[in-house]
């Protein structure tokens, strides 16, 4: 059967999201460098001994990538895993509830969104202090609102239909009627945001990381190597190029395979 | 819409904003503990306890949290922003000073993201199903999954460095504004151009772009005249997202090009955890997101008339 989950453009997408996955699983396979110490001389070119060439203290940039892997991914799903369990569960109570707790609920969806998604963040890792995954909490801060809203509408309109009431006149209950027919029906919506999120959390996270306020040095982490990269911009495009076009590939692939979900339907 | 209903939005989006300064005090003021004890308890500065707690007293800090509250709210309300925990200077000044910058730099990227998203939203109607039709129509989407600190530097080594068409030091005003604009112009038309692309392929479905077309119309007066317009509609109603991304894209972007503006001040604020500075800048664009939300959504339906019908209909 050919669906958009087997086209040529969705296997690369997923070819590429499982070797950044094996990455931050199993850096070893991939790489015998060290990631934090250096062993050549700093600065050379792409080759074959260095893929990627070297960084300003002679370590091998392939090898820093492939570990930051781990730090970038992780932080990713955190920041996922914040925004689809507080989000979701917002979205349940509003959907189910109704009345004065939706009110209040919706409400507060609307200032999060209210407030620019790098500004909220910036102001939650102030509170939390900086670090990998103080940096993954607040991203996913940022994305509750959209969970919420998703989860919210998606409950009204499976509540809304006559399955629904007919399992409520079979003498179903509330939790019954949730986990039988509102979870299933959501799931396909709620991945795709999972997954655009996903790419959405990996950006923001390098942003941080580019900024200074993620994971500390000399843990490589992807956008971290690109912002030690800008001393060396006029001699060295591979330290900003290579990392980048990492960090750009792994991000469209999770936009793609959101995209393909949305456009598929069921999973 | 009727004066009631406009009364109920206007309303509504006074509320949205009180309880956005309530979510940023408790974030930036009532949880942290407070910003002046931190700093200057440090041994290091010498400060004796009573200096200290005196400090703490010109910054209100000695009050309890709830009259904090309310005399920072009646503060913002006169524009008042309070004083930066770590250079003492009046908040309200800083933002002044940092304002210009930004504006120029955001003012001049949005009009050049309307231009780029345009173009590539015109680029994808033209037609022929080949491998250019295919990368215009994928660009948008690649275009908002680079990063766009990525964006400045490659730009800078490209551009400055490799080219030599802009120059790294010593550049005029106006030569140092365009790599910073192209930098920030992407990540906002790239959603732009994402919704415009959707929406003129809708508009074409539409039966009275067949009849237009029966009546003899070129396909380029068809585009220019009624495509185009009806497609602009849903673009407008995202303009609160490209908003969000002009914010984060200005603080990217002043930071990658070292130019002084709110970003600048915006990463020094969370470096050196001056939250009255953060607070000012958090509340200012949450300010500004809510307004122009409500200027869309009493707009529309004046804009688009169809909708007018169906209100009243």
């Amino acid at each position: 059967m050919k669906t958009a989950y087997t086209k040529p453009t969705a296997l690369l997408a997923y070819l590429i999201l499982a070797t950044a996955i094996l990455w931050s699983l199993a850096p070893g396979l991939f790489t015998q460098g060290d990631p934090i110490i250096g062993d050549d001389r700093a600065l050379l070119a792409p080759s074959a001994t260095h893929w990627f060439g070297t960084d300003s203290v002679g370590r091998d940039l392939y090898t820093r990538v492939i570990y930051g892997a781990r730090n970038s991914l992780l932080g990713a799903l955190v920041a996922v895993l914040v925004g689809l369990i507080i989000g979701t569960s917002l979205g349940v109570i509003a959907g189910t509830l109704r009345g004065k707790a939706e009110t209040i609920i919706m409400r507060i969806v609307d200032v999060l969104l209210s407030i620019p998604s790098l500004l909220l963040s910036l102001a939650v890792l102030i509170l939390l202090g900086f670090g990998t995954m103080n940096a993954a909490i607040a991203v996913g801060v940022t994305s509750i609102a959209m969970f919420a809203r998703l989860v919210r509408s998606q409950v009204l309109s499976v509540v809304s239909s006559d399955y629904v009431e007919a399992a409520y006149g079979v003498g179903s209950t509330r939790t019954a009627v949730l986990i039988r027919h509102v979870l299933p029906n959501s799931l396909t919506p709620v991945l795709a945001l999972v997954a655009l999120q996903f790419a959405s959390a990996l950006l923001q996270l390098a942003t941080l990381g580019f900024l200074g306020y993620g994971t500390p040095p000399p843990t490589p982490e992807w956008g971290l190597l690109i912002a030690d990269s800008r001393a060396y911009l006029a001699t060295s495009w591979w330290l900003t190029l290579l990392p980048g076009a990492v960090i750009v590939a792994v991000v469209l692939a999770a936009n793609h395979i959101s995209h393909i979900i949305n456009q598929e339907g069921q999973v | 819409m009727k004066s009631t209903q406009v009364l109920l939005r206007v309303g509504q989006a006074i509320l949205v904003l009180l309880a956005a300064f309530t979510l940023a005090f408790i974030l930036l003021t009532a949880l942290p503990g407070d910003a002046v004890t931190t700093r200057y308890s440090n041994p290091e500065l010498g400060l004796s306890e009573a200096e200290v707690s005196q400090i703490r007293e010109s910054y209100g800090l000695d009050q309890p949290l709830i009259i904090q509250y309310f005399m920072t709210l009646a503060n913002f309300l006169t524009g008042n922003f309070g004083y930066s925990v770590n250079s003492g200077t009046a908040v309200s000044n800083l933002m002044k000073s940092a304002l210009p910058g930004t504006l120029t730099l955001a003012f001049l990227a949005f009009a050049a993201s309307i231009v780029l998203a345009f173009c590539i939203a015109f680029a994808s109607t033209l037609p022929g199903q080949g491998w250019l039709r295919r990368t215009v129509r994928a660009l948008p989407a690649f275009m908002s999954s680079i990063p766009s600190f990525l964006i400045g530097i490659v730009l800078i080594q490209m551009i400055s460095f490799q080219l030599g068409w802009v120059p790294v030091y010593g550049a005029s005003n106006l030569q140092d504004l365009i790599l910073p604009v192209l930098t920030l112009a992407v990540p906002i038309s790239a959603p732009l151009a994402q919704v415009l692309v959707r929406s003129i392929d809708e508009v074409y479905t539409q039966p009275f772009v067949q009849v237009i077309r029966a009546r003899g119309a070129s396909e380029r007066w068809i585009f220019f005249h009624n495509v185009l317009r009806n497609a602009m509609m849903p673009a407008i109603t995202i303009a609160g997202v490209l908003f969000g991304e002009l914010v984060s894209g200005a603080v990217v972007t002043e930071a990658v090009f070292g130019r002084a503006g709110l970003g600048n001040l915006t990463v020094q604020a969370v470096a050196n955890r001056d939250t009255p500075v953060l607070l000012a800048v958090v509340v200012t664009a949450a300010t500004a997101y809510i307004i122009i939300n409500l200027i869309v959504d009493l707009l529309y339906p004046v804009l688009d008339p169809r909708l007018c019908r169906k209100a009243n209909s």
